[in-house]
């Protein structure tokens, strides 16, 4: 198993330089003259040339990327233009933002949805499977920035009871320790942080949960109907143990080996998902930044965004099969 | 303590489908005694799985459903029982084996938890204790070195094995009966024989009463104290094995007999019962194995002939056998 995981780190390195090669060659091939672009259209022919100078783009295709890769193996992905601040320092203040909301939502997705499609496979036929199946059909057609404004309309603007936007009332930032604003305050026992981070978390996880929710929720429930069939669920009912013991026990831990895989690639879904969302409720996380970056021609910061978010990615599905391993004891791996 | 362990009395269990009601047991009635064993044969489809199912109450619901008769277990009903009863029963009581030894075992557990889990719930023993017994009940059932094969999981398992374990886990509780539901039609000839020569062996040791569901008769021959033959969801007949085998009196049990392979054979192909089993929600008015009885007779095919006591312990359902024994 261990021989396993430093196999699939291993292969993480031709990915990462893989992402890193497209992401360098779709600025550099597809804009004609990046340096003019990221200027806009006021610069003068003077300023163009030295930020070509600057940003090295007067030297061959495979010098640049050379320089490019060695600059984000150290960790270094230039300066954003916008704030001229280094692009890691920035994306890494935005990062915990992204990861608590991510984090959230996919727990909300994936206890709420494991639950309804459960109670759905359990009760298969009944009001309850009627209702969830229809909601969840409602939950994958629904587009995550009509939703998120649709909840904004409604729990915010109209009821009052939520926060419109942001991370936390201005002011109330607890002490940072892991600078997950949740988890902080309840460490620092600041209470009143915790309700406003929380109040204002509530709405942007929720639409972003809505989508893999759903997905997860169907997905449990089709698992389900088709494990509670076999052969084993009837000999653990003969055994004479008690039906929820059958059903959460026997038939679940079942249904969640396929679950997981798509719990698993629902996190990739959950990423983009998490721009949008951001962008709606001005979540200050990566998301929005690197929205904003693309919207001002940031270069650096797009890169560098884009390489972070495909290197978690990546991550997030090497944890997912590594879960995989454990549920199911028929895979080995070597 | 009375000698009858089980009595079925006119047991019905109907499926309620979209195109029609399929009366898989209809009307079916036999007792077995304690320490007995007791043989349950008959074509594929005559109803031998559902009826075990219906004992253990277990019949899938939609779109099965008991809707007649008594099923009493020591002189209780368990048809009046709940279904918290019913589970203090089974497993405990009464266990059940089944036809598929590769799919009965749940893939992500360990076996000896698997057994455990029904020590756990029947006899309130904790997990170390549990799982002590579940390995002494390995080496019982002649599992090589029990204490390593009970971390194994069901995979890491031969068919052969894993029934072993389906038998340890079935007899873990000393149940009084034991239901066999064609416990050996999966596996390899020799590793049937080595189960049912296990199977015997701990029905003596323990005092288990078995039912023993098979479509082959040969295992009849070799296991059983008394049989009864099903057809179509109906008993046909009833004997003591070695009558059975010397005096067939339906003729649907002696085109079975006729169809066991013999060693010193010549024979070309091996007899077959001829025509199909009519389907169960489209049956003949008369005898159900009136269409392809080589002895029919005009009456069979309009009258439904009823199970007579023919002799003490003989029961038979057949209008050829009205008259007594011919
Ligand atoms: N879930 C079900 N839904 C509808 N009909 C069923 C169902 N299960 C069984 N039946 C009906 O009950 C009849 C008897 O089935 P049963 O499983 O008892 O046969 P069997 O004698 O055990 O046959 P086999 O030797 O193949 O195991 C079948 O022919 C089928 O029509
Ligand atoms: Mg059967």
């Amino acid at each position: 198993m261990l021989k396993y995981i430093v196999k699939r780190l291993l292969l993480l390195i031709p990915v990462l330089f893989g992402i890193s090669l497209f992401v360098f060659l779709v600025l550099h091939l597809f804009t004609a003259d990046p340096a003019a672009m990221m200027l806009g259209q006021h610069a003068t022919a003077e300023q163009v040339a030295a930020l070509r100078e600057e940003l090295g783009f007067n030297k061959p295709l495979y010098v640049q990327f050379g320089i490019f890769l060695s600059q984000i193996v150290q960790g270094d992905f230039g300066r954003s233009l916008m704030t001229r601040a280094p692009v890691t320092d920035e994306l890494l203040t935005r990062f915990p933002a992204t990861v608590e909301l991510a984090v959230a939502a996919m727990l909300i997705a994936t206890v709420v949805g494991v639950t309804i499609g459960v109670i759905s496979a359990v009760k298969q036929y009944s009001i309850f499977d009627y209702l969830s199946m229809v909601g969840a059909l409602l939950g994958v057609s629904m587009p995550i920035f009509w939703l998120g404004l649709m909840l904004i309309i409604l729990f915010s603007v109209t009821l009052g009871w939520l926060p419109v936007s942001g991370r936390i009332a201005v002011g109330m930032e607890p002490t940072a320790i892991t600078h997950f604003y949740l988890l902080d305050s309840l460490l620092t026992g600041n209470w009143e942080a915790f309700k406003s981070a929380l109040s204002h978390l509530i709405l942007p996880a929720v639409a972003l949960a809505s989508y893999s929710m759903a997905i997860i929720a169907r997905m449990t429930r089709s698992t389900m109907l088709e494990v509670i069939r076999q052969d084993y669920i009837r000999t653990a009912r003969s055994k004479g143990l008690a039906e929820s013991v059958v059903v959460f026990k026997h038939a679940l831990r079942n249904a969640l080996i396929p679950v997981t895989t798509v719990i698993g690639l629902q996190m990739g879904s959950l990423l983009g998902g998490a721009v949008l969302t951001e962008t709606v409720f001005s979540w200050p996380g990566i998301g929005s930044f690197i929205v904003n970056a693309i919207l001002a021609g940031d270069f650096p910061v797009v890169q560098g965004g884009v390489i972070m978010v495909a290197t978690i990615f990546v991550v997030v599905n090497l944890i997912v099969d590594i879960l995989y391993a454990y549920l199911d004891p028929r895979i080995k791996y070597s | 303590m009375t000698q009858t362990l089980l009595q079925v009395k006119d047991l019905k269990t109907h499926f309620f489908l979209e195109d029609g009601v399929v009366p898989a047991v209809d009307g079916v009635s036999f007792h077995l005694n304690r320490g007995e064993t007791l043989a349950v044969v008959g074509e594929s489809g005559s109803g031998k799985s559902i009826t075990a199912t219906s004992i253990m109450r277990l019949i899938p619901n939609p779109p099965g459903r008991i809707v007649g008769g008594e099923i009493l277990f020591n002189g209780e009903d368990l048809l009046k029982k709940t279904e918290k009863e019913m589970r203090a029963i089974r497993g405990n009581r009464i266990s059940m084996i089944f036809q598929e030894p590769m799919t009965s075992l749940n893939p992500v557990f360990r076996v000896g938890h698997q057994i455990a889990e029904s020590l756990m719930v029947h006899q309130g023993l904790n997990k170390q204790e549990a799982l002590e017994k579940s390995i002494e009940m390995l080496r019982l059932t002649g599992i090589p070195s029990p204490e390593k094969r009970a971390h194994d999981f069901p995979h890491q398992m031969s068919g052969g094995m894993r029934q072993r374990v389906m038998i340890a886990m079935a007899l873990c509780c000393r149940p009084e009966l034991l239901i066999a539901d064609e416990p050996t039609t999966a596996l390899d000839v020799t590793i049937q024989a080595q189960i049912l020569d296990l199977m015997l062996e701990l029905k003596e040791q323990l005092g288990t009463a078995i039912i023993m569901i098979t479509h082959d008769l040969a295992v009849v021959a070799e296991v059983a104290d008394r049989a009864v033959v099903m057809y179509c969801g109906k008993l046909v007949e009833e004997a003591p094995v070695l009558e059975l085998f010397d005096n067939p009196l339906h003729p649907y049990t002696r085109g079975l007999l006729k169809s066991i392979p013999h060693i010193n054979d010549n024979q070309e192909r091996l007899y077959m019962i001829e025509g199909m089993v009519p389907a169960l929600t489209n049956l003949p008015p008369g005898c159900s194995f009136a269409p392809r009885c080589p002895e029919a007779r005009p009456r069979c095919h309009v009258e439904r002939p009823s199970l007579k006591e023919v002799s003490p312990g003989r029961r038979v359902s057949c209008w050829l056998h009205e008259g007594g024994v011919r």
